[in-house]
């Protein structure tokens, strides 16, 4: 175990070299972030003063190589805006995107788990038609119109729920507080994971379902509940650890699109403002974390693999 | 006692009028039917038992039609300023006008074009790059598929929507750019799936047997493995155009995507990120978003639909 552990994680040392590579190359090819500085106030020398002390002077590999002397060193830059480390902006800003994902992660799977296996048992049943035609509606629903319905509907019309920020301004905050502003984008979030969830878990259901060693089950007469809830749902683990470890990268992406919408002082906020602002530090440290998290994923998934189903092998 | 029994005989009658049903379905001439038809008359058969996604391929033809048809059924100019400053939706404006007083109904007709335009375009791009990826990487292996898979691990592990959005910014947003980036973006799915398929393909005995005859190469590739490989080729690629159109509709909507004055469905619903619209002004934003859901829930219960028809395992 420990030995497939090591060969995992130094199969994606290159992959992870090679991210930053292509990061740098897609954003040297924007053109410079000191564009932004020019005006009628700014000298040509001040512009020039300031390309050599972030070091934009010297050709592009070089620069590569400096930032990541730098990152090995655990250091990830400054902001060109606001000169504040990326580290740190990274550390202050990740703690409500983490929240805002667990909790969607969580919310999607006490829908996606139960709807899909409810499905696969009722299948071709009015039930089932029900399930599958809602999980369709919820990954075919884009985030940010769904986001502006339930607006629509809670803050304006209803006046129920606030519809930006995590607490209310002037307020002390709060566990209440964080909650009222959480239930909108957690909704939104859940149902576009839950809609192919429920899909993904459906089926594999139904293929477990057709095993022999469910009918072998069934034939010994211990009764369907037995049946289903200890033959078949621990199978279904495997399944569902899958779609979990599908999930990681689709919520960071669409925590971007949702925290805008909702203005959650998360990761996603920070990472648009820098994008339209050409922070290329606070870029390369948010694609650098997400890639760390999306491989780290991907082998903690692997891990879980071999915890839940002893017989697969890894190899 | 006698209501137990009771319920058992209604029971058996329903079961037999459910026997009747099957034997009637199953007559001999629909048998022989079966027996002799082609195998796209089998799929077609197949896909017609999905009844929803037969009523998803209607709604797609007309609102595709609609689209293509939008200069000669389009009411308006969609760039013209034709009436009132966002005006409720009357009988001369069906849909309202928008901020300047364009024709919404116009406007929709032809964001349907472009929207339809970018995901169908990125979806060829990601298909061509993922096939011949996937080919070359399956068929040759050795080094070529070490590179091939590390590359496309390496975009795999991109949150997709931040390296959108990142080259989206750094390109400098519009039409094309946003069809390329999607093209380049969505295809690790498909390259993935070729090459699996490929590698168990190049196993089977009739590609052996083209090798040891001395088949020319394209001919091995494109004549005998490409074909047996469309049908998950084919499915997978209704998933990337249902997801490039809603990443349009995403990135346009925070204003990285399609620019105005031309209107994409995405970017219909920028506006609705003012208080005004959004409260006020409903026809502005709900009939675009509509739109979307539509169009992607037709495109996925296709893609189901064909899944389930073009899978050789499947009885029916």
């Amino acid at each position: 175990m420990a030995k497939y552990i090591m060969k995992r994680i130094l199969i994606a040392i290159p992959v992870l070299i090679g991210i930053t590579i292509i990061d740098y190359g897609i954003m040297c090819m924007a053109g410079s972030p000191l564009e932004m500085l020019k005006g009628p106030r700014v000298s040509q020398a001040a512009v020039e003063a300031k390309a050599i002390a972030l070091g934009l002077d010297k050709p592009f590999y070089v620069q590569y190589f400096v930032w990541l002397g730098q990152l090995l060193r655990g250091n990830m830059g400054y902001s060109v805006k606001s000169y504040q480390p990326v580290s740190e902006m990274i550390r202050s800003h990740l703690g409500p995107t983490l929240l805002l994902m667990g909790v969607s992660l969580v919310v999607s799977l006490f829908m996606a788990v139960p709807a899909g296996i409810y499905s696969a048992i009722h299948q071709y049943e009015k039930g089932d038609y029900a399930v599958v035609t809602f999980s369709f509606l919820g990954s075919s629903i884009p985030g940010f119109f769904l986001s502006l319905l339930l607006i629509y509907i809670f803050t304006v019309k209803l006046g129920w729920l606030p519809s930006s920020g995590m607490t209310t301004l002037g307020t002390e905050g709060g566990f209440g507080e964080v909650l009222k502003h959480m239930i909108m984008p957690v909704i939104v979030l859940a149902t576009s994971m839950a809609g192919s969830n429920i899909r993904y878990i459906r089926s594999a259901v139904l293929e477990i379902l057709q095993q022999d060693y469910l009918r072998t089950a069934r034939a010994k007469g211990i009764g369907r509940f037995l049946v289903i809830n200890k033959h078949a749902l621990r199978n279904a683990l495997v399944p569902i650890v899958t779609v979990i470890g599908m999930e990681i990268p689709v919520l960071f992406g669409g925590a971007v699109i949702i925290e805008q919408v909702f203005s959650w002082p998360g990761l996603g906020l920070m990472t648009m403002s820098a994008i339209s602002g050409r922070d290329y530090p606070v870029i390369m440290g948010v694609c650098l974390l997400s890639a760390v998290v999306v491989l780290a994923a991907n082998l903690v998934t692997d891990i879980l693999y071999a915890l839940v189903d002893p017989t697969i092998q890894l190899e | 006692m006698g209501r137990k029994t009771e319920r058992i005989e209604k029971k058996m009658v329903k079961k037999k009028k459910f026997k009747k049903e099957i034997l009637v379905g199953w007559d001999e001439k629909a048998v022989k039917d079966i027996a002799n038809e082609s195998y796209v008359q089998t799929i077609f058969r197949r896909f017609c038992h999905h009844h929803l996604a037969v009523i998803s391929l209607a709604v797609l033809a007309l609102l595709v039609a609609a689209a293509l048809l939008a200069p000669v059924i389009a009411p308006y100019d969609p760039d013209e300023i034709v009436g009132t400053f966002s005006g409720a939706p009357c009988r001369e404006f069906w849909l309202g006008t928008d901020q300047i007083g364009r024709d919404v109904l116009s406007r929709l007709l032809y964001a349907m074009r472009i929207s339809l335009l970018v995901g169908v375009m990125a979806t060829l791009i990601s298909t061509v790059i993922g096939v011949v990826l996937g080919l070359i990487a399956g068929y040759f292996g050795k080094g070529a598929d070490m590179i091939i898979m590390r590359f496309t691990d390496m975009v795999m592990s991109f949150p997709y929507i931040l390296l959108v959005l990142v080259a989206a910014a750094v390109f400098k947003p519009g039409l094309w750019n946003i069809i390329l980036i999607l093209g380049f973006v969505d295809w690790p799915g498909i390259a993935r799936l070729v090459r699996g398929n490929v590698l168990n393909l190049r196993e089977t005995n009739f590609i052996k047997g083209n090798i040891v005859a001395g088949m020319p190469l394209g001919h091995i590739l494109f004549s005998e493995i490409l074909p047996n490989t469309v049908a998950p080729i084919l499915v997978y690629a209704t998933s990337v155009l249902a997801l490039s159109m809603l990443d349009e509709a995403a990135l346009s909507f925070l204003g990285q995507g399609v620019q105005p004055p031309t209107a994409s469905l995405g970017n219909m619903l920028n506006g609705a990120q003012s208080l005004t619209v959004l409260t006020k002004q409903p026809w502005l934003w709900i009939p675009p978003g509509l739109l979307i859901i539509l169009l992607v829930m037709s495109i996925n219960f296709i893609g189901d639909a064909l899944r389930d028809a073009l899978d050789p395992n499947s009885r029916g």
